[in-house]
């Protein structure tokens, strides 16, 4: 697990998902879960955020919203893609009004499989981001700059799902 | 166990007028609904009393305006708007008409059409 | 009188979860008039009828929501069931009665501690999640799911709970049903909450029935339409009573939820009493042909599955009238006279779930 200087602060974006995943990210704000305990705070603003977590997949009507919020966040930031339809669209794949996963839009640094994904594997996912936060934190600092995961190839997808 | 539903075929015409006649029965509205049958658009407007359900249905082309029942029961304006959207019906005298803006979907009359994506 | 002007409200704002749109008509500080804007979520998932066979759309329909999941795919399975005439074991449909009881003690435990955080009181919004994970670990205990379960099938349901394991369910909820008294008692006593929801969007008996309300909007305005009376699954074997409530106003919506949550441990109390040996599945062979509209009573309220099949495997046509999208033209109706700082309050008083609302 990453070394945190700061206390993380993260934003959801419900994109069009179906609820469980969102749901689940709440579960995780509360007493079972407690993802409070590594200093992360769920924020509506933007300006205020270092990590981005999106559910559901895009669709014509909320990309502009999601790369809105994405170029608002201040630098570094990650992006966190929770479940499989932030991941590729999942079962609504096919659906006419679902064009795919969110990395065709934003950089994406944790796909987090699952449909619901589980508390526990959401935790997961964004303790790796703060590894990756703290990464690009360091290479800003030292005047290094990181190359970006390029939009639609993922840097890292993690194998099957739930 | 298995129920007895009764559909009730009536003309566009005397839509409104019956579904006035529902409302002063004590019906409540509960749904309308667009299905493709064909080149066929059948319209269910499917009513409640007492949880026994009537449903009347109308057959329309997609070039029929069917007229608005949202002077009768209000709340028909999300349905209506959504078969518009939807299906590419024309309905007049809504009392709250989006003029196409409800889901504002990605391709036009989505359910009216056949759609091939790329990649299924 | 002042000049009106309109506030935009939504679709991102801090007390929604999910994205809703409604264009408030100000004068002063009191709403004249909403209009409601939706979309951003839709999905079209009815369509994909037309890609998957029957047996397989059960889990597109689950996810039609994550929240009322189990009773969407139990209404869809029904609806093809009464087409095909087939008749499931009877301990198939008391499974079905008690995960569709569970599901909706999460789903109102769930919202009593969204509400809780929109007027404020977030220790009381950890208390209430705190309490569903008990209901959550029950499910993931007997179904292998959390939120989404794909338990319920064509004909039955994939998976049977062990006599032990519902003697420890019913042990489970006793202590729950302990806990539950001290949170219930905040929304139905505490002089704060009290303050702010009496009189807090209005809506009037006649309105809520023949403007479409369903679920705890309209028994908190007095009607009493409560699906589960159909007698649909094993409800028809048991004994309850819906809650019903009068005065039509927020505090009316929350008091329905708060009492219902322990009608539905009665219910599953009495399921695990009554419920007999026995499969829990049928085989199903052969597909669909003739048309049926199932309805069952979710914790938002009633929901529609309409079915058309015409003997072959992929249906011509599956539309849901989800309880959030018939709420919709009440919810305009009562913000009508409404402060603006209570618009937030009386929003979250329906219940809305938009990812149900707009497929």
């Amino acid at each position: 697990m990453a070394y945190l200087q700061k206390s993380p602060w993260l934003i959801h974006y419900d994109a069009s998902s179906c609820n469980g995943c969102d749901i689940e990210i709440l579960a995780c704000l509360t007493p079972m879960y407690d993802v409070e305990r590594f200093g992360i705070i769920n924020t509506g603003n933007p300006k205020h955020a270092d990590i981005f977590v999106v559910t559901g997949s895009v669709n014509e009507r909320n990309k502009y919203v999601i790369k809105n919020i994405y170029d608002q966040m201040p630098d570094p930031k990650v992006v966190v893609a929770v479940g499989v339809c932030a991941t590729s669209g999942g079962v609504f794949r096919e659906c006419y009004n679902v064009s795919g996963g969110v990395d065709m839009i934003i950089p994406v640094d944790v796909y987090v499989p699952g449909c619901a994904a589980r508390p526990e594997s959401i935790i997961d996912g964004i303790v790796k981001a703060l590894g990756i936060l703290e990464e690009k934190r360091t290479a800003a600092v030292m005047g290094v700059t990181r190359e970006q995961p390029a939009p639609a190839a993922p840097a890292e997808k993690p194998a099957g799902g739930a | 166990m298995a129920q007895e539903q009764v559909t009730v075929p009536i003309s566009v015409g005397e839509l409104v007028e019956r579904t006035a006649q529902m409302k002063k029965n004590g019906c409540r509205l509960v749904q309308i609904g667009c299905t493709k049958v064909g080149d066929d658009y059948e319209i269910n407007y499917l009513f409640d009393k007492e949880f026994a359900l009537t449903n009347l249905r109308i057959t329309v082309k997609q070039d029929t305006v069917i007229p608005s029942v949202s002077s009768v029961y209000f709340g028909a304006f999300v349905y209506e708007n959504e078969i518009h959207d939807l299906y590419g019906i024309a309905v007049t005298g809504m009392n709250i008409d989006f003029g196409g803006h409800f889901y504002r979907t990605t391709i036009k009359t989505p359910f009216a059409v056949t759609i091939t994506k790329e990649g299924s | 009188m002042g000049k009106q002007i309109t506030v935009p409200f939504g679709p991102q704002h801090p007390v929604l979860p999910e994205p809703i749109h409604l264009d408030l008509v100000l004068e002063d500080e009191t709403v004249v008039d909403a209009i409601p804007s939706i979309g951003y979520v839709h999905r079209g998932l009815e369509k994909l009828v037309e890609k998957r066979e029957y047996p397989e759309y059960i889990y597109v329909a689950e996810r039609i929501c994550g929240i009322c999941s189990y009773i969407h795919s139990n209404t869809y399975a029904e609806c093809i069931e009464q087409i095909m005439h087939i008749e499931i074991p009877e301990r198939a449909q008391y499974l079905r009665t008690i995960w569709s009881e569970y599901s909706r003690l999460h789903s109102h435990l769930l919202w009593l501690g969204l509400f809780a955080d929109g007027m404020g009181f977030e220790s009381v919004f950890m208390n209430a999640w705190r309490l569903r994970e008990h209901i959550l670990d029950d499910m993931e205990a007997t179904t292998g799911g959390r939120v989404i379960q794909g338990v319920c099938k064509v004909g039955g349901v994939r998976k049977d709970i062990a006599p032990e394991k519902l003697d420890e369910m019913l042990k489970g909820l006793k202590n729950l049903e302990h806990e539950l008294h001290d949170l219930t008692d905040v929304f139905l006593n505490d002089a704060s909450v009290i303050h702010r929801l009496k009189g807090a969007g209005v809506l009037k008996t006649e309105d809520a029935y023949y403007l479409g309300a369903v679920g705890p909007t309209a028994r908190g305005s007095g009607v009493p339409i409560d699906i589960r009376q159909t007698g649909y699954a094993a409800y028809g074997k048991i004994n309850f009573k819906p809650v019903v409530e009068s005065s039509g106003d927020s505090y009316a919506r929350c008091a329905v939820r708060a009492k219902e949550l322990y009608t539905s441990i009665d219910i599953i109390e009495q399921c695990i009493k009554k419920i007999p040996e026995g499969p829990v599945d049928v085989k199903v062979t052969g597909a669909p042909d003739g048309e049926f509209f199932a309805r069952a009573e979710q914790p938002r309220g009633e929901v529609v599955h309409y079915i058309k099949g015409n003997g072959k495997k992929n249906l011509v046509r599956h539309r849901v009238r989800t309880p959030t999208f018939t709420n919709i033209p009440p919810l305009v109706t009562l913000l009508k006279g409404c402060q603006l700082a209570d618009v937030p309050i009386v929003v979250l008083s329906i219940d809305p779930c938009i990812g149900c609302a707009e497929r």
